[in-house]
């Protein structure tokens, strides 16, 4: 019987032959931790009575989350990680450089064929690259760093398939929220996805990228893609690091397969208060919102704002909204900033925060007011999760916030390309 | 191992989908570090009302992918700072699972239809039951996977690696 990427990547890892259900001791090639996890996963290296870290090489924390601290509790956490990251020899992203699971990739930690894990669910978000990244709690992420191992079961794989070519105003993001609303939040629990089909194949990795990060939120431990010449490409203009890229065995096999006609499909939305809870844009289309983001490690990258600032271009975000943007890290900033995406953005109406995670996880940078609507390219609608219990979140892709910003309520994008 | 204690539901029914986001918000994991002021926190976005309603030895009773979201170890650390001796639900998300045991936490995959707030109940793990006496119910229960069975028996990850000086499963 053949093996699946999971299975390849995870016994390349542990020295043994394995297959989906096995347990196994494998090595890891890189960890990460931001700082809603870190301090915690500090705690338990030190509750261990470890001295060291195992290879502070292969160990970056990125403070992304809350950043710059809005409060004193942040700022004591922020500083346990930075006294940390200098006692151990550890790379550390200090506030402004960006979202973890943008910085892991673009700064080169990360290749094809890698073992990765993160004290943050989205750790799946390298997937796309071909790296077998899973998100982990705060003690294993100590253990890791300790060890420099950790101990997985190794899934099982589930192998979605994304048939056709994209519809013009039709997205990753939308591609991404279709798949979940089809198979449910918990619809890949233990699994790993294997994900490919010629609208991926077609799209560019920052594209995929949005697909692999949302895995977690229909369960799934991985979020794998092949590495193609776009990948490989990606990946040498990124790292100095040498890749070793993995494919499924013509024979390998998977618990379920799931193919997705994307040809018919219309721009996504994920309605409050689940992910799962997913409709085509037209069906929700005039709702008021009062708030928009676009940014996080879903959306916060180049095209993304390049797209939003496409249709934005020449108009104004309604008086009765705010549209918050946060690059997903500082090169993207740059990049911005270069090619006029920013200013561009920035006279259509919208204000920028801090590279980062931004409003997404409710601590600072855009809280919305109670009874408010907002559209965000994030990952997650739970209810709170921007900060307020009172507040309604809709998830779409950057086109349909920017155009939604135009109009004050949720807008098929279509109508702006 | 016997553990006996009340169901407490969330919301006081049965509810799949229970989020990281829920059992402790993010506006509150950044900020508190002392975990038994986060564990008044507990659920709060989803019932208010929970924490005050929580005697010590409760046991946390929900629906299917319980524990599903965001990575954080504040949450089950939640939990266990609110004295919830266990969590019983039909099935839980993946992270979170593994967090329990890291943390020493039980989590019991059980056919949690039917339980309601304030039953009283007794976790038989030997017998592979639940029993509810105040119903005269029993529920079977999912055997625990090894992994989770020695890490439990040492009082979670941090003793595990103290023990043993690194992963021994």
């Amino acid at each position: 019987m053949g093996k699946t990427i999971a299975e390849k990547i995870l016994s390349n890892h542990s020295g043994r032959d394995t297959k989906a259900g096995d347990i196994v001791i494998a090595d890891l090639d890189f960890m990460i931790g931001q700082d809603g996890t870190s301090g915690v996963a500090i705690d338990s290296f030190r509750k261990m009575e470890a001295k060291k870290v195992a290879d502070p090489s292969k160990i970056a924390i990125i403070i992304d989350h809350s950043s710059p601290s809005p409060n004193e509790g942040v700022s004591a956490i922020h500083k346990k990680i930075r006294e940390f990251c200098l006692e151990q020899g550890v790379k550390l992203y200090d506030v402004g450089c960006g979202v973890c699971h943008q910085i892991t990739p673009e700064q080169g930690l990360v290749v094809p064929g890698n073992l990765v894990i993160g004290a943050d669910s989205h750790t799946c978000t390298y997937g796309a690259i071909n790296v077998f990244s899973t998100g982990i709690g705060s003690t294993d992420l100590a253990a890791g760093m300790i060890s420099g191992k950790l101990w997985f079961k190794v899934p099982e794989t589930m192998k979605v398939n994304f048939n056709g070519q994209l519809p013009n105003g039709v997205y990753s993001k939308d591609l991404v929220l279709a798949f979940i609303g089809q198979i449910g939040a918990d619809g890949a629990t233990y699994l790993a996805l294997e994900i490919g089909g010629q609208a991926i194949n077609e799209m560019s990795v920052d594209a995929r990228f949005t697909i692999s990060n949302m895995a977690i939120e229909c369960g799934a431990k991985a979020g794998l893609m092949e590495a193609d010449n776009k990948v490989m490409e990606w990946v040498i203009t990124h790292s100095k690091k040498k890749p070793n890229p993995q494919v499924a065995d013509k024979d390998a096999a998977y618990k379920q397969v799931v193919e997705i006609d994307v040809t018919k499909l219309e721009p996504q939305i994920a309605k409050p208060h689940t992910v799962d809870n997913v409709c085509g844009v037209t069906e929700v289309a005039g709702t008021p919102v009062q708030q928009g983001f676009i940014g996080t490690c879903t959306n916060g990258r180049l095209e993304d704002f390049q797209v939003a600032a496409k249709i934005l271009r020449g108009k104004k975000v309604k008086d009765s909204c705010r549209l918050i943007i946060a690059p997903a890290s500082k090169d993207i900033l740059m990049a911005m900033i270069k090619d006029g995406t920013y200013q561009s953005l920035l006279e259509s109406g919208a204000l920028a925060v801090t590279p980062g995670c931004g409003p997404c996880v409710g601590t600072h940078n855009g809280v919305p007011s109670d009874g408010e609507n907002v559209i965000s390219t994030a990952n997650r609608n739970f209810l709170g999760r921007m900060g307020n219990r009172n507040a309604f979140i809709y998830l779409g892709s950057p086109a349909t916030v920017a155009a939604s910003m135009i109009e004050g309520q949720i807008t098929d994008p279509r109508k702006y390309l | 191992m016997n553990l006996t204690g009340k169901a407490k539901l969330p919301t006081k029914k049965i509810v799949n989908d229970i989020n990281t986001d829920y059992v402790i918000s993010g506006r509150y994991k950044f900020k508190i570090q002392d975990p038994v002021e986060l564990a008044k926190h507990v659920m709060e976005d989803l019932d208010p009302e929970f924490y005050s309603r929580l005697e010590k030895g409760d046991f946390l009773v929900a629906g299917t992918n319980f524990g599903c979201g965001s990575s954080r170890e504040q949450a089950p650390m939640a939990i266990k700072y609110a004295n919830i001796s266990a969590v019983i639900a039909k099935s839980f998300a993946r992270i979170f699972y593994r967090n329990c045991f890291n943390l020493g936490i039980l989590a019991i995959e059980a056919d949690t239809d039917g339980i309601k707030e304030g039953d009283e109940l007794e976790i038989d793990l030997n017998g592979g039951k639940i029993i509810n006496e105040t119903q005269n119910k029993e529920i079977k229960i999912a055997p625990l996977p090894p992994t989770m069975q020695t890490l439990l028996a040492d009082g979670g990850l941090v003793e595990h690696f103290k023990k043993h000086g690194g992963f021994k499963i």
